[in-house]
């Protein structure tokens, strides 16, 4: 009897949990299986499989002497500054926003309004704000007698910048919003005692706010790394990784040569990189946290 | 923490004045799509546009030669199916791993997670060929099922669904009614909110994508409102309050949902981040 009821209980498990199990083996777990054996073939998809070559591990050779692929590495390290300043800024409205301020809910949504907009439409819109002769900014910088306006996504030194500046702005308000709520979380009394100790603002913000926060800024700043990685909307629609690859991002460059250059065995090898370095990148943190997360 | 009323007033004018920088790019769009071409670009910015060109704009992008309003269809019937379909693979998993207790649990529950640490660009080429070879590949079908296996919406809900009292379903198992029943008549019901905030994420996402659509779909025929903006961009180079109404256009659903469910889709993120 017992026993039956707990195989009952077991096949009502798999059948609720078997639809989500069966897509995620078939659309994740079996393609990234595939996808590390055909990082050590040379082929494209489109001459069908008896062109198909083994080349061993020719590929990662290839890989760490592709320039194009470097300098989107590169970049990929540097967009990752996006993530502490968006952090930053976004806990710095928090904290004004979360009990001095009118109107609460209305900044809430404008705060928001980036991250619900589609990309190619937030694109659209800063590539016109942006333009080097006739855009709106540079116009006005102009206007106050700013002598050489940098030309923005068109020049290579700023291009990178002015894409990072547009991911913290579209990324503010999903933070802003997350630290709102575990600013709520955190017990008065924490402050209360804090208050008969005489302490300042500062000192109560350093010593009770910042410890509080930290398994939500451990979240966001795990979550927020991911995302850096995964960038291609964004890059694809504004730059297209231009001008001369100072934009470009290893989902950029690997979508290229995937889907344009055709070079499937390839652009699988910057695939199982891209994968090994984000779950090293993972771990290193979830290694890390024990010397600042309290929980 | 009582705060004096002047302290407010400032924070609030600065809150505010932050604010309105963050929302100047999408005053800029949607002044834009009103004006017409030539005023699209006179300094100073004219907010309120001196000559309304809007009609005749908005009248050029739906109904011009342009198949914006079939994109726009395809767009409507992708997300909504997907929204569907998500919901309801995701709402089933998250009570199996929350409510059901069966040997293997936490495992696969940890394989799912895992699978979430997983860029999908990381997939993309092995997913595509797999896509060719079972015949998905350039259909709606496919492309709506790319979406329906969410991690981040399981996870989200199964927070919801482990907040429920395990009473609540102990009674119902005494009572003798199966966990289907269970699920669909107490499960659900009581974490309606969350799910009404995975929706609104859900379709936002995916009436945004423009990666699996671009990768996914080659017949123009097929094309998401995300792929049409692009071309109908490429197509109208020089025409900025076109494409600004396009854009405008594409919005102003999400807007419309999101302030509808504001206070849904923040507090049920707030769950799911702060609590996970």
């Amino acid at each position: 009897m017992v026993t039956q009821k707990r195989w009952l209980e077991t096949v009502s498990g798999y059948i609720f949990i078997g639809p989500l199990l069966i897509g995620i083996m078939v659309l994740t777990v079996i393609p990234m299986m595939a996808g590390i054996l055909l990082s050590l073939v040379n082929w494209n998809f489109v001459s069908g499989l008896s062109q198909m070559k083994f080349v061993g591990l020719q590929n990662f050779v290839t890989l760490f002497h592709d320039d194009v692929f470097l300098k989107s590495f590169g970049n990929n390290i540097v967009l990752l500054a996006v993530v502490p300043v968006t952090m930053l800024l976004s806990l710095l409205l928090a904290v004004i926003l979360n009990n001095k301020v009118y109107w609460k809910d209305v900044f809430k949504v404008i705060y928001f309004m980036p991250y619900i907009s589609s990309v190619v439409a937030v694109a659209a819109v800063w590539q016109v704000l942006l333009h080097p002769s006739y855009g709106p900014v540079n116009h006005f910088l102009q206007s106050i007698g700013v002598q050489n306006v940098p030309k923005w996504l068109a020049d290579t030194h700023y291009s990178l910048v002015s894409v990072m500046m547009i991911m913290v702005w579209m990324q503010i308000g999903f933070n802003l919003i997350i630290y709102i709520a575990a600013l709520q979380n955190i017990p008065r009394d924490l402050y209360e005692a804090a208050d008969i100790d005489g302490a300042g603002v500062w000192h109560k913000f350093r010593n009770v706010t910042l410890p509080m926060l930290s398994p939500t800024s451990f979240f966001l700043l795990v979550t927020g790394i991911i995302g850096t990685f995964k960038v291609f909307d964004l890059i694809a629609v504004l730059t297209g990784g231009g001008p001369a690859n100072s934009t470009s991002v290893i989902v950029y460059d690997l979508y290229q040569t995937a889907f344009i250059h055709l070079k499937t065995g390839y652009a699988s090898a910057m695939a199982v990189f891209l994968l090994i370095f984000v779950l090293f990148l993972t771990f290193l943190q979830w290694a890390g946290q024990k010397k600042w997360v309290n929980y | 923490m009582r705060t004096s009323q002047p302290v407010k007033i400032v924070s609030t004018v600065v809150m505010g004045a932050i604010g309105v920088l963050f929302l100047l790019p999408f005053l800029w769009m949607l002044s834009a799509s009103m004006k017409p071409e030539l005023d699209v670009f006179t300094y100073p910015i004219q907010w309120i546009p001196k000559t309304w060109h809007a009609v005749e704009n908005y009248k050029m992008v739906w109904a011009g030669d342009f198949p914006f309003a079939h994109y726009y269809w395809n767009s409507i019937k992708v997300t909504v199916l997907t929204t569907a379909i998500s919901i309801m693979v995701s709402s089933m998993a998250a009570y199996g791993f929350s409510k059901v207790r069966f040997k293997g649990r936490e495992a696969w529950f940890l394989l799912v997670l895992v699978t979430f640490m997983v860029p999908s660009q990381a997939i993309l080429v092995p997913q595509f060929l797999l896509y060719r070879w079972l015949g998905l590949f350039d259909n709606h079908a496919g492309l709506i099922l790319l979406n329906c296996f969410s991690v981040i919406g399981t996870f989200l809900l199964r927070q919801f669904f482990l907040g429920i009292h395990n009473d609540y379903i102990e009674s119902a198992r005494i009572d003798g009614a199966g966990h289907f029943r269970i699920f669909t008549g107490i499960a659900v019901p009581l974490v309606r909110p969350a799910i009404a905030t995975y929706a609104i994420l859900r379709f936002i996402w995916t009436w945004n994508d423009y990666q699996n659509p671009l990768i996914f779909l080659r017949s123009e025929s097929l094309f998401t409102l995300q792929l049409g903006i692009r071309k109908f961009a490429d197509v109208n180079g020089e025409f900025y309050s076109l494409i600004m109404a396009a854009a405008v256009s594409a919005i102003v659903p999400l807007l419309l949902i999101f302030i509808i469910g504001q206070k849904n889709v923040i507090e049920g993120i707030s769950m799911g981040g702060v609590k996970g």
